[in-house]
């Protein structure tokens, strides 16, 4: 309701105050034309008190100012002619000081104040001071800045410049300066009070009002500018921190982004550049964030460029400035890049090639705080950009890592790979893997000056394992494509060394894995095209692979992945593939794996394996199973032997391949596996004198049972029934020791027997002539 | 109420690099009394990591394990139940019912836990239960194809087990239940 009448109430309030002003005037001019001083004084006073009002908008208060600007103006001649009016200076001085309200009494100051100035009377330096420090008693906002801008309009011919006339001993430029400055800062304060004023819906109003007076504080600078004593030296060393050190409205940085940056290489060193500069960006950063409309003022304004220059300059200048320095500014500047220009890779890259030349031609970093920035340089696109991959397009960005020192590189090498990693999104392209592993080669191989050696054990193996993780990362829907991924990684990883192999071999050889099976459900060969990736060529990288793993030498590892491909081919259908990868497996297991608990295992994955596959003729599946058996038997420990043995059983059956189910050879394994199970009773009774437990048996009488319900004609309930007693004797005989844990094992599976006997049907039927 | 948590078949950083986001937000320190892994975590890193789950962790040795001194097979006792651990790459034919149900007789157990084939089953036979949690990454298989991650929870209240399966298919967690009751007269 109030805001509709608004402006017709101001032009109300306005010509009231024109009103007033005028009457106040008629008698003042009567006044000063009798010559008399008191009611000079008095009518001005209340003359200004139109002035006090709080209801104008500045450019409605403007009118108001104005005309009472043109009166002080006459009354300032009035003032001066002290042989009218009778008073010395001086005390005209104090007897304005006697005007009722504080905005009056300080304008009329004002007016005395350069009357007294152009008397000199009294130093300039000695009444700016005074004036400029009496103004704060006025806080409101509107009121104060037309004050000062009043004090500053009238004391702008008077102030102590070089050749001026009020140039005198102690009242030099600097103080002119001074003067100037410090009412600026004070006509700053004030506009920024202005935009915590008054209630939020008012905002808009607010800063209308707010832009309406900028020019008057920045008539300062002008001002400033005017002073001819002030020279590049005052005005680098004196004039531009303090400006810039003030809070800023942002439009003004970016307006006069040029003038300001201009002046910084001529700047003393020990002005500290770094804060101000990134402070300036920082601000600059904050503005481009408070609206998007702002950015194509700072494209206009060429604002980056800008940046990028002055800096160059700065450094160029200051010789002695340390890395560290050049490196922070750099890093300030990206960061005002990534977020005013997040889009422009090009910047991004510009930035990154300019510390690349600042530390080109140099050692390569040993001071840590230089170090810390640049790790802080390179971690920054990193955060920005979702797609780690942007920020590996940066063509200046490995140049900038080939500077660190190896410790440093391997660090950033980490802070690379845990931002993929976060970030979950797959690296894609053969092009891009190259590019990664460049930049992470600290990890994949001995740089120059590291040798593995060196290295914790502990970082060591985080490292190694990241790298692994990262390979999980590395994919590409497209076949051909992954293939390439496959090769690039394998590529670099080759020349990584026997300590990281271990790590980095595994993870790769699963990827070529997995892309076999997508490869399996595709038809055959695509007619016309070049060179397809195939499960056959996959193979014979995968040959290569694991191959490397005999430097190590990692035996067990590379038998475990033979056998793993050896699945994946027989899976493909390729049996000489799948023959070849055993024959691999076998080699290692007869010539590398001599200790016993590993060749135990080893020959249980080898069976385990063989078992599965279903893609060998009748010959090639002997041979192995026979190679296989053989092995099994001549294990170390007659226990170990006689478990894989029967295992062994299993190769002769198999549930789903009707061709495999060899009755007789199961037979033959089981009653082998028994011979070694008794050798090792009597063992056990020659050098303990006491049988060891019946475990074995049991254990052999349960595999009897398996076959037994699978139907193997050999196995009858009568050689179950042998097998039944034989333990039953075993365990009562003297020198048996038994144990409880073999004890409950025969007695859950005789309970198993009897379970399966009352099942009734064919199974009770099976077991029905077994008696327990 | 005692939940043990049963997983395995990570194959961490050979097979994958990490556990399931969604899997990892569940595994809350302190709400979980013991843990059972079949094995194959494979580093360090993942033992630490199961261990601040809950301190209470037993392990077996899986093939592709950088510890190599995890043992073979493990018995504990839980309430009323005896629990069995073995990582299964032992038992030949992998995965075959009847060859479990064997190592079930001879661990003497209730419930045996074993993993390998990365395959979630759980089995009801006349010795017991036979759990396999599958691989708790969906870490890639020679015996199982499109593996999903997973992983059980037992839920040991007296005579009675429930047994939940979380698995995570299409970037969602499914959780499905199976309810055992023991019998007083199965184990001596």
């Amino acid at each position: 309701m109030m805001i509709s009448n608004g402006i017709e109430d101001e032009e109300k309030w306005l010509a009231e105050g024109i009103a007033g002003i005028q009457h106040n005037a008629f008698y003042l001019h009567r006044a000063v034309d009798s010559n008399n001083l008191r009611e000079a004084l008095k009518y001005s006073a209340q003359l200004l008190s139109e002035l006090r009002t709080s209801k104008l908008s500045p450019h409605k208060y403007y009118e108001l100012y104005m005309r009472a600007f043109d009166e002080l103006r006459r009354l300032e001649m009035f003032f001066k002619d002290e042989d009218r009016h009778g008073c010395s200076i001086v005390d005209l001085y104090e007897l304005v000081q006697h005007a009722g309200n504080v905005l009056p009494r300080l304008y009329l100051l004002c007016t005395v104040g350069s009357v007294y100035i152009k008397s000199k009377e009294a130093p300039a330096k000695d009444v700016l001071k005074d004036l400029v420090e009496m103004c704060r008693a006025v806080q409101n906002p509107i009121r104060g800045l037309f004050l000062r801008s009043y004090l500053a309009q009238v004391s702008r011919d008077k102030l102590p410049d070089i050749g001026s006339e009020y140039e005198g001993e102690g009242d030099t430029v600097m103080d002119a300066v001074e003067f100037v400055l410090q009412n600026f800062t004070e006509m700053n304060k004030l506009w920024v009070r202005m935009q915590h004023q008054g209630p939020v819906r008012e905002k808009e109003k607010l800063e209308k009002e707010r832009s309406e007076l900028r020019d008057l504080v920045g008539k300062n600078l002008h001002v400033l500018s005017q002073i001819e004593g002030v020279d590049l030296e005052i005005y680098r060393d004196a004039v531009l921190p303090r400006v810039l050190e003030q809070v800023f409205p942002d439009e003004y940085h970016l307006q006069t982004l040029e003038t300001l940056l201009g002046a910084c290489p001529q700047l003393q060193p020990t002005v500290d550049l770094k804060t101000v500069l990134s402070q300036l960006m920082e601000r600059l950063s904050n503005y481009a964030a408070s609206s998007p409309e702002l950015l194509p003022e700072f494209l206009q304004v060429e604002a980056f460029s800008k940046l990028s220059n002055a800096i160059g300059k700065v450094i160029e200048a200051q010789v002695d400035m340390p890395i560290v320095g050049a490196i922070t500014l750099y890093v300030s500047l990206l960061s005002f890049t990534l977020r005013v220009h997040p889009d422009r890779l090009d910047y991004v890259d510009q930035v990154l090639g300019a510390c690349v030349k600042i530390l080109s031609g140099k050692a390569k970093l040993e001071d840590s705080k230089a170090t810390k920035q640049v790790v802080a340089l390179l971690s920054a696109p990193l955060d920005k950009y979702d797609d780690i991959v942007t920020a590996l397009t940066l063509s200046n960005y490995p140049r900038v890592m080939d500077h660190l020192d190896a410790g440093t590189n391997k660090i950033m090498a980490m802070v690379i790979i845990r931002s993929i990693m976060k970030n979950k999104t797959f690296v894609s392209t053969s092009d891009k893997v190259e590019v990664l592993f460049e930049l992470i080669k600290g990890l994949i191989k001995d740089l120059e000056g590291i040798s593995t050696d060196d290295l914790d054990e502990e970082d060591f193996n985080e490292e190694q394992n990241s790298v692994a993780c990262l390979m999980h990362i590395l994919y590409n829907d497209d076949p051909e494509e992954m293939l390439k991924i496959i090769c690039t990684v394998w590529k670099h990883i080759m020349a990584g060394g026997p300590k990281r192999l271990p790590f980095t071999v595994p993870p790769l050889v699963f990827s070529a894995l997995k892309l076999v099976r997508r490869l399996q459900g595709q038809d055959g060969d695509v007619a016309g095209e070049e060179v397809p990736a195939t499960p056959r060529k996959i193979f014979q990288l995968l040959n290569q692979i694991i191959e490397s793993l005999s430097v190590v030498p990692a035996p067990e590892l590379a038998l475990r992945l033979y056998l793993q491909c050896a699945e994946g081919a027989n899976d493909c259908d390729l049996e000489p593939v799948a023959y070849d990868f055993f024959t691999q497996a076998f080699v290692l297991y007869e010539e590398e794996i001599a200790d016993s608990k590993a060749q135990v295992t080893a020959i249980h994955l080898i069976i385990g394996t063989l078992q599965r596959m279903n893609v060998f003729g009748v010959e090639n599946r002997d041979t192995l199973t026979h190679k296989a058996t053989g092995y099994s038997a001549k294990l170390l420990k007659k226990p170990d032997q006689c478990r894989a043995v029967y295992a062994c059983s299993h190769l002769f059956w198999v549930d789903d391949q009707d061709g495999i189910k060899d009755g007789e050879r199961v037979l033959l394994c089981l009653k082998r596996s028994l011979r070694i199970a008794n050798a090792a009773q009597q063992m056990a009774n020659v050098t303990r004198g006491s049988s060891g437990p019946v475990t074995l048996f049991v254990e052999i009488l349960n595999k009897y049972l398996y076959y037994f319900e699978k139907g193997n004609p050999q196995i009858t309930a009568s050689v179950i029934q042998g097998l039944i007693d034989l333990i039953k004797t075993e365990m009562q005989s003297d020198s048996a020791t038994g144990g409880p844990a073999s004890d409950a094992f025969f007695t859950s599976t005789l309970r198993y027997i009897q379970f399966q006997k009352q099942k009734g049907g064919a199974m009770g039927e099976k077991y029905e002539p077994i008696k327990l | 109420m005692v939940l043990v948590l049963a997983l395995g078949d990570l194959h961490i950083p050979h097979r994958a690099p990490d556990l399931p986001a969604k899997f990892k937000s569940m595994l809350v320190p302190g709400k979980i009394q013991h843990v059972i892994c079949t094995g194959n975590l494979c580093t360090k890193e993942v033992h630490d990591y199961l261990k601040t789950v809950c301190p209470d962790l037993h392990i077996t040795r899986g093939e592709y394990d950088e510890e190599t001194r995890y043992p073979e097979t493990k018995t504990l006792t839980i309430g009323q139940f005896k629990l069995g651990v073995c990582h299964g790459h032992q038992v030949i034919p992998w995965g075959d019912l009847d060859s479990l149900a064997m190592l079930q007789r001879q661990l003497d157990v209730d419930i045996l836990v074993t993993g390998h084939t990365h395959q979630f089953t759980a089995y009801k036979h006349e010795a017991g239960v036979v759990i396999n949690p599958g691989s708790a990454t969906g870490a890639f298989s020679s015996i199982t194809y499109d593996v999903n991650p997973s992983f059980v929870l037992m839920d040991i209240d007296g005579l009675r087990v429930v047994v939940y399966v979380y698995e995570l298919i299409d970037g969602e967690v499914k959780v499905d239940k199976i309810d055992f009751k023991k019998t007083t007269t199965a184990t001596a």
